[in-house]
C-alpha cells in the first residue's frame, strides 16, 4: 500500500529531482572528503555548510508549498515549526556539551547555571538522548499545528484571516522564547555545540554527514509529498483550494482535509529546523521572526507554488542571491527580496518552474490541435489506452 | 408526532430564518414524496436559495423541523454529513473543479469512502471506472473527459456538475438554475436529462425559465417573501391570482 502510494508520486520529472537530490547528497560530500584543496573539484567546508543551509530552507519551502499550493492556505507562520524543530535538535546538542560548558555543570546547560538554576526543568528531560529529541523534532511541530489547525479549520477561518493568525502565532512564540524564564536561553538561544552523536560538530566529516542527511531527507520529503498530490487525496486538496464548498457538499470534512495537511507541513517544516540548527550552530528566537515566514513564501512564489519542485529551486536560488547580495551590497538586500516578491507576482505569476511547465504544456495542447486538424486522431495519441 | 408527517423524502414544517431582522424564510412549509421532481418559482428575494441553504446545512434554521426520510433530523447535521446521507446540491453558477479534468471531477465525487486515509490510498477500480464512463455518456461529455474542466462551455459545466450530482448517487437533487445563461437547445436537452434523472430519484428545481418548466410538466412550488404562495401543476399556478401580482405580473 505504501509503496504504491509512493510509486504514483513519482513522474519522470520528480524521479529527476529525486535523483539530482540523491546525487548531490553523495557527490558533495565526497568530493569535500577526499579530494585535496587544491583539486579545482574540491568543495570547501564552508561552502558545503552554506549550500546545506539552503537545501533546509528548500525543505522548508517545499512544506509550505503543500499548504499553500495545493491547498490554499497561505500559513505566515511556518517558520514557528521549522523555529520548534531548530530548537528540539538544539536541546539535545545542548545536552550533549555536559561538563565541557564554561561553568562545567556536568547536567545544567551554561544559561541555567547563569540563571541560579539548581534543577532541570521538565520539558529538558529525555533531551540528551537522540532518538526522543528526533521524535521531538517531529511531535512538537505537528502538535502544534494539529491544536492551531483544529480550531482555525473548525472555525472555518479562511484566507487573509488565517494568514494573520498564523503570523500572529510566530510573533507570539517569537516574545515567549526570549523571555528567559521560558527555559530556552532567552536571547542568546541555544550556541556552543560541541558533538552530535559523540562526532564533533565541527570536524569535516561530521559537517559531510549532516549536508548528506539534508539532502537525503529533502528527497524523501519530496517523495512523500509527491505521493500526497498525486493520490485521490491530493486531487482533493486542489478541490479545496479551488472550490471549498464544492467539496463540502460532496460529503468531505474539509477540516480533516487541511488538518492532515497542516500536521504533515509542519513536521516537514520541523525536520528541515533540525537538520539546519548543527550545520549552522545556533538557534535563537529570532528564527520565529515573522519576516523568516514572509521570506518562505517568496521563495516558493519565486520558485513556482502548487510544483513541489519550484519552492526547492526558489528556496536555492533566493538563498544564494541573499548570500552574493548581502556580501557585496548589504543595505539594498531588503529592497532587492520586496522589489523580486513584487515582480513575481506582475510579470511571473507562476513562478519559475509554473511558467516552464504552464508553457510546456501549452506547446504540447498546440501540438496536439495542429495533428487533429492535419487529420491525425489526437484523441488515441494523448491518451494511450486509460 | 409521527402520524401527522406523511411518507416523505423531504419534510420542512414552519421554517423560519431571518438576517439581521430580514426575514428570508417566514414559516415555509415543504413536502418533497420519493421519486417526485419538484420546480419551484418564485421572485428574487424569495427564499429559494436560502431553502436549499437550510436542506444541505449551510444555514441553520431559527426554528422549524427539517426531516430527511421522516426520521432524520437535518438541522442537526452539517454539509458534508448531508451530503452523505443522499442530498446533492447544484449551485446557481456552476462550480466545478476547474483545474482538475473532467474525468477527475467525477472521480471525486463518486459515492465512495471520503475520509484521508482512504483517499489517500485509494485506487481506480474497474467498477469506478465503468460508472464514470456510464455518468459521461448521460452528461454527454464522453469525448472531453481528459480536458480540464475549466475548458468547458458554460453549458456543459453546468452538465458536470449534474454528472457529479450522479456520480455522488443522491437521493435528492437540488438543482438551483440548471439553465441560466444556456441557449434554447441546451435548455430542451437539459429537461430531458432531468426528467431521466428523476426516474430514479427526487430532484428539486429552482428556476426562473417559465418555458424550461413548461417542458419538464411537473408540480410547480410559488415561493414568495419566504414562504409558499401557490403549489400545483403549472397552469394552475400560473393562473394564480397571486402569483400573477407577486411574480409573473412583474
Amino acid at each position: 500500500m505504501i509503496t504504491q502510494f509512493l510509486l504514483r508520486g513519482f513522474d519522470r520529472k520528480i524521479v529527476a529531482v529525486l535523483f539530482v537530490l540523491l546525487a548531490i547528497g553523495v557527490l558533495v560530500p565526497a568530493s569535500n572528503l577526499l579530494l585535496s584543496p587544491e583539486n579545482p573539484l574540491h568543495v570547501p567546508t564552508y561552502a558545503m555548510s552554506l549550500f546545506g543551509k539552503y537545501l533546509c530552507y528548500a525543505l522548508l519551502a517545499l512544506a509550505l508549498d503543500l499548504v499553500w499550493g495545493y491547498c490554499g492556505i497561505l500559513s505566515l507562520g511556518h517558520g514557528a515549526f521549522f523555529a520548534l524543530g531548530g530548537y528540539a535538535m538544539g536541546m539535545y546538542l545542548m545536552r550533549q556539551i555536559g561538563s565541557r560548558g564554561v561553568y562545567g555543570d556536568p547536567v545544567l546547560p551554561d544559561f541555567m547555571v547563569f540563571l541560579n538554576w539548581k534543577e532541570l526543568p521538565w520539558f529538558w528531560h529525555g533531551f540528551d538522548m537522540f532518538w526522543f529529541a528526533m521524535l521531538m523534532v517531529v511531535v512538537v511541530p505537528g502538535l502544534l499545528a494539529f491544536v492551531f489547525g483544529w480550531f482555525a479549520f473548525r472555525s472555518r477561518v479562511n484566507g487573509v484571516y488565517l494568514s494573520i493568525i498564523t503570523q500572529a502565532m510566530t510573533y507570539a512564540l517569537l516574545l515567549a522564547f526570549f523571555r528567559n524564564d521560558m527555559g530556552f536561553g532567552g536571547n542568546n538561544g541555544l550556541t556552543d555545540f560541541k558533538d552530535i552523536l559523540g562526532f564533533s560538530i565541527q570536524a569535516d566529516g561530521t559537517r559531510a554527514a549532516l549536508f548528506a542527511a539534508t539532502a537525503l531527507f529533502l528527497a524523501l520529503c519530496l517523495a512523500i509529498a509527491s505521493g500526497i498530490v498525486s493520490s485521490k487525496f491530493g486531487k482533493v486538496l486542489v478541490g479545496v483550494r479551488d472550490a471549498e464548498s464544492r467539496v463540502r457538499f460532496l460529503g468531505y470534512r474539509v477540516e480533516h482535509i487541511k488538518l492532515f495537511t497542516f500536521v504533515v507541513s509542519a513536521m516537514m517544516a520541523g525536520i528541515a529546523g533540525a537538520l539546519f540548527v548543527p550545520q549552522v550552530g545556533i538557534i535563537n528566537p529570532g528564527e520565529f521572526g515573522p519576516g523568516n515566514s514572509i521570506e518562505v513564501v517568496i521563495w516558493t512564489a519565486v520558485g513556482g507554488r502548487g510544483t513541489l519542485i519550484g519552492p526547492i529551486i526558489g528556496a536555492v536560488l533566493v538563498n544564494f542571491g541573499k548570500s552574493v547580495f548581502t556580501g557585496a551590497f548589504p543595505e539594498i538586500w531588503l529592497f532587492a527580496l520586496g522589489g523580486l516578491f513584487i515582480a513575481v507576482t506582475l510579470f511571473l505569476p507562476r513562478g519559475i518552474v509554473g511558467t516552464i511547465q504552464h508553457r510546456f504544456k501549452a506547446r504540447q495542447a498546440m501540438k496536439a490541435a495542429r495533428d487533429a486538424e492535419s487529420g491525425i486522431d489526437s484523441d488515441t495519441k494523448i491518451q494511450p489506452a486509460e | 408526532m409521527t402520524e401527522t408527517r406523511p411518507r416523505s423524502l423531504l419534510y420542512l414544517d414552519n421554517v423560519c430564518v431571518s438576517f439581521d431582522g430580514f426575514k428570508a424564510l417566514n414559516s415555509l412549509s415543504l413536502v418533497i414524496e420519493p421519486g417526485e421532481l419538484r420546480a419551484i418559482i418564485g421572485p428574487n428575494g424569495a427564499g429559494k436559495t436560502t431553502m436549499m441553504d437550510i436542506i444541505t446545512g449551510k444555514t441553520r434554521p431559527d426554528s422549524g423541523e427539517v426531516f430527511f426520510e421522516d426520521s432524520v433530523d437535518l438541522t442537526k447535521k452539517d454539509e458534508a454529513d448531508i451530503a452523505r446521507l443522499g442530498i446533492g446540491r447544484k449551485f446557481q453558477k456552476p462550480t466545478v473543479f476547474e483545474s482538475h479534468t473532467v474525468w477527475d471531477n467525477l472521480e471525486l465525487a463518486l459515492n465512495r469512502k471520503r475520509g484521508v486515509f482512504s483517499t489517500l490510498f485509494y485506487t481506480l477500480t474497474e467498477e469506478d471506472k465503468a460508472r464514470i464512463e456510464e455518468i459521461l455518456a448521460t452528461v454527454r461529455l464522453g469525448h472531453r473527459s481528459h480536458e480540464l474542466a475549466g475548458s468547458l462551455s458554460h453549458g456543459q459545466k453546468q452538465w458536470l456538475e449534474i454528472g457529479m450530482l450522479l456520480a455522488q448517487e443522491p437521493k435528492l437533487l437540488l438543482v438551483d438554475e440548471p439553465v441560466a445563461g444556456m441557449t434554447d437547445a441546451e435548455t430542451v436537452e437539459t429537461a430531458i436529462l432531468l426528467k431521466e434523472i428523476a426516474k430514479t430519484r427526487s430532484v428539486v428545481v429552482v428556476e426562473h425559465d417559465m418555458g424550461f418548466i413548461r417542458d419538464l410538466g411537473v408540480k410547480v412550488t410559488c415561493l414568495a417573501e419566504g414562504s409558499v404562495l401557490a403549489e400545483g401543476s403549472i397552469d394552475y399556478v400560473s393562473n394564480d391570482p397571486k402569483v400573477i401580482e407577486n411574480y409573473l405580473g412583474r
